[in-house]
């Protein structure tokens, strides 16, 4: 954690009586770590500010240190902002022999954005993956939680086109 | 080979997402009654039966199903509990997606007899993070189960009891590995640990955990309402038996899930998915995953069995084929998987940390055209070191296609070191071919 002190946050309402209605179903509240950063980041839209780490961390008395040890870990947890949209282009192998890193450039053109970075007008935030497991539909991505299948550059900028 | 789907019965059709099967037509269509079968029947009995079948598990590793059930203490004061592995992650596969959507009950009851079997209440479903559509179809399924009667305090009236919960992952490719998904379910980072104590013993939160594939799971059901030996009548011989699922992809014609008696041979499978993509020649397969060995085209009428895959040094892994084409380059490809691997390594163990990442580092510079001549064994000097060495499967896995592209295509890479580039055509944005 950064030097600076920032204060735990109230964990929202809905947050914490989401985690609680999970406790009955596992025998230790460490458990519900990973159920409670997904529902804190949701919150938290799209990603975990230093104050969700440690309400979570306060909620399920756990260290913050190790919260953060576990954020890190996984992909789909994020430290910092993201854009409206999460795009993730599978470059992947299957994904690659019929043209996944082409899309994946195309799109960055596209947006006029690099790696991981969210474009100018906040809409969309750009990332490479691994196998997102629907490989039959190469070359794909994931908008938010929707599958693309068998893109093009052109498709995929109609696709990009048409989010809010 | 005849083709009757088993798995796939209700899915109509291997690739869309489609409404999922509901509990009433699952039922309707005889669902649930091999887990009334296995209610009526004492607990080691069904063990027996799945045992007799030679189901084994589906997610890779061939471990036989009903084997793993016995290893669970039948006295313990512990709970007990079931791990459905859902965190399909290794490229190429995406059967058990297609299973979870379109057919969310069949799971279910696999699941559901299982646990009776080894007396677990307690199930747990770990899918993968990304698999968001897929996690809600399975809430929705086991809403209609809990409704139904079929799960809860008092499963088909039988005096049983049973919770199923689905526990998604985060995106972590590792937590595929048995005891890096009970870390990841405890709240940890997905590391994997350190075995024997396997997890029939200690597994979740301490106690005696059984873990099972989806697609193994999913087989249960049909060998409790068909019998032991009509399921193993299906298949190679009496080590490999039962329907499978195949997943094709890369450069064919219709990439997707088929459904074959184990044992189909690439031929057969390419003339079902509608051959190589563009009437190309076929160069190479990796007929199990990104951890299997990369074979050539000669192999293409083995049948893709555990045994028979394992003699040519590869394996039948997660069932999950790439093709490629005469135009692809085996450097490249081999480099892609390489990077996955290296991306997801827990850093756990040195060999596996270092090599997989200095693995991609060597293919890259050879794909660059900036190869050395000694690259080919050092590649193979690594992966020896790589092999056996670390904690989990993992490390293994990157040697599986790295070894073989030296050992089965080194033409391949002498030629890029000759040249000093790489030698093939670049492949082009896909097209549509229909
Ligand atoms: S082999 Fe690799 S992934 Fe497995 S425990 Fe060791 S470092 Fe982690
Ligand atoms: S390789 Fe792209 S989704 Fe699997």
């Amino acid at each position: 954690m950064p030097e600076t002190e920032v204060a735990a946050a109230e964990l929202p309402e809905e947050v914490a009586g989401a985690i609680d209605e999970l406790r009955r179903h596992y025998p230790t509240a460490e458990a519900l770590l990973l159920p409670a950063l997904h529902f804190a980041q949701k919150h938290w839209g799209g990603w975990l500010p230093e104050e969700a780490i440690l309400a979570v961390a306060a909620e399920l008395d756990l260290a913050p240190a190790k919260v953060l040890g576990v954020v890190t870990f996984y992909d789909l947890f994020h430290q910092s902002p993201i854009g409206r949209h999460r795009v993730r282009v599978c470059t992947n192998l299957s994904c690659a022999l019929r043209g996944g890193q082409e899309i994946l450039e195309s799109v960055k053109r596209h947006l006029g954005v690099g790696e991981n970075e969210v474009s100018a007008d906040g809409r969309c935030s750009v990332a490479e993956f691994e196998c997102l497991g629907a490989c039959e539909q190469a070359p794909m991505m994931m908008v938010d939680d929707e599958y693309h299948p068998r893109l093009t550059p052109q498709s995929a900028a109609e696709i990009l086109e048409g989010l809010d | 080979m005849a083709a009757e789907a088993i798995l796939l019965r209700r899915s109509h059709g291997a690739t869309a997402l489609q409404a999922p099967v509901p509990l009433e037509a699952y039922r309707g269509d005889g669902g649930y009654e091999g887990l009334e079968k296995a209610l009526s029947m004492e607990p080691g009995d069904v063990i027996e039966e799945v045992k007799a079948s030679g189901l084994r598990g589906r997610g890779g590793a061939g471990f036989p199903a009903g084997v793993k059930w016995g290893f669970i203490p039948k006295e313990t004061d512990q709970p007990k509990y079931l791990v459905c592995n859902a965190d399909e992650s290794e490229p190429g596969t995406f059967k058990d997606r297609l299973l979870m959507e379109t057919d969310p009950h069949q799971l279910i009851e696999g699941c559901a007899i299982c646990c009776y079997a080894v007396g677990a209440h307690i199930c747990y479903i770990y899918i993968r993070g990304e698999y968001v559509r897929q996690a809600e179809i399975l809430e929705t399924a086991i809403r209609e189960a809990y409704d139904a009667g079929v799960l809860g305090d008092n499963v088909l009236k039988s005096g049983f009891k049973l919770d199923m919960r689905v526990h998604r992952g985060a995106g972590a490719y590792i937590c595929g590995e048995e005891t890096g998904m009970l870390e990841s379910l405890e709240g940890k980072r997905g590391q994997p640990r350190v075995k024997p104590p396997f997890p029939a013993i200690i597994g979740a939160f301490g106690a005696p955990t059984v873990i099972n594939n989806v697609e193994t799971l999913c087989n249960v059901p049909h060998v409790m309402t068909r019998g032991a030996q009509w399921f193993s009548d299906v298949g190679t011989d009496e080590r490999n038996t039962g329907p499978k699922l195949y997943c094709i992809s890369g450069h064919v014609e219709r990439p997707g899930v088929y459904e074959f008696p184990i044992g189909v041979t690439l031929d057969e499978l390419l003339e079902a998915a509608g051959g190589v993509l563009g009437g190309k020649a076929l160069k190479a397969f990796i007929p199990g995953g990104a951890s299997a060995a990369l074979l050539g085209a000669e192999h293409s009428h083995l049948p893709m069995d555990f045994d028979s895959l394992a003699k040519v040094g590869s394996m039948l892994g997660s069932a999950a084929v790439v093709v490629m084409d005469e135009t692809t380059c085996l450097v490249r490809a081999v480099q892609r998987l390489a990077k996955f691997f290296a991306h997801e390594s827990c850093g756990q163990c040195t060999p596996c940390r270092e090599g997989t990442n200095w693995s991609q580092l060597v293919l890259g510079r050879i794909e660059r055209g900036e190869g050395r001549p000694e690259d080919p064994d050092l590649l193979l000097r690594m992966t020896a070191n790589m092999s056996g060495t670390a904690l989990c499967a993992l490390a293994d896995a990157c040697v599986g296609p790295v070894r073989s592209l030296v050992q089965n295509f080194r033409p391949e890479i002498e030629e890029h070191l000759a040249a000093g580039r790489c030698p093939h055509p670049y492949r082009p944005v896909f097209e549509e071919t229909a």
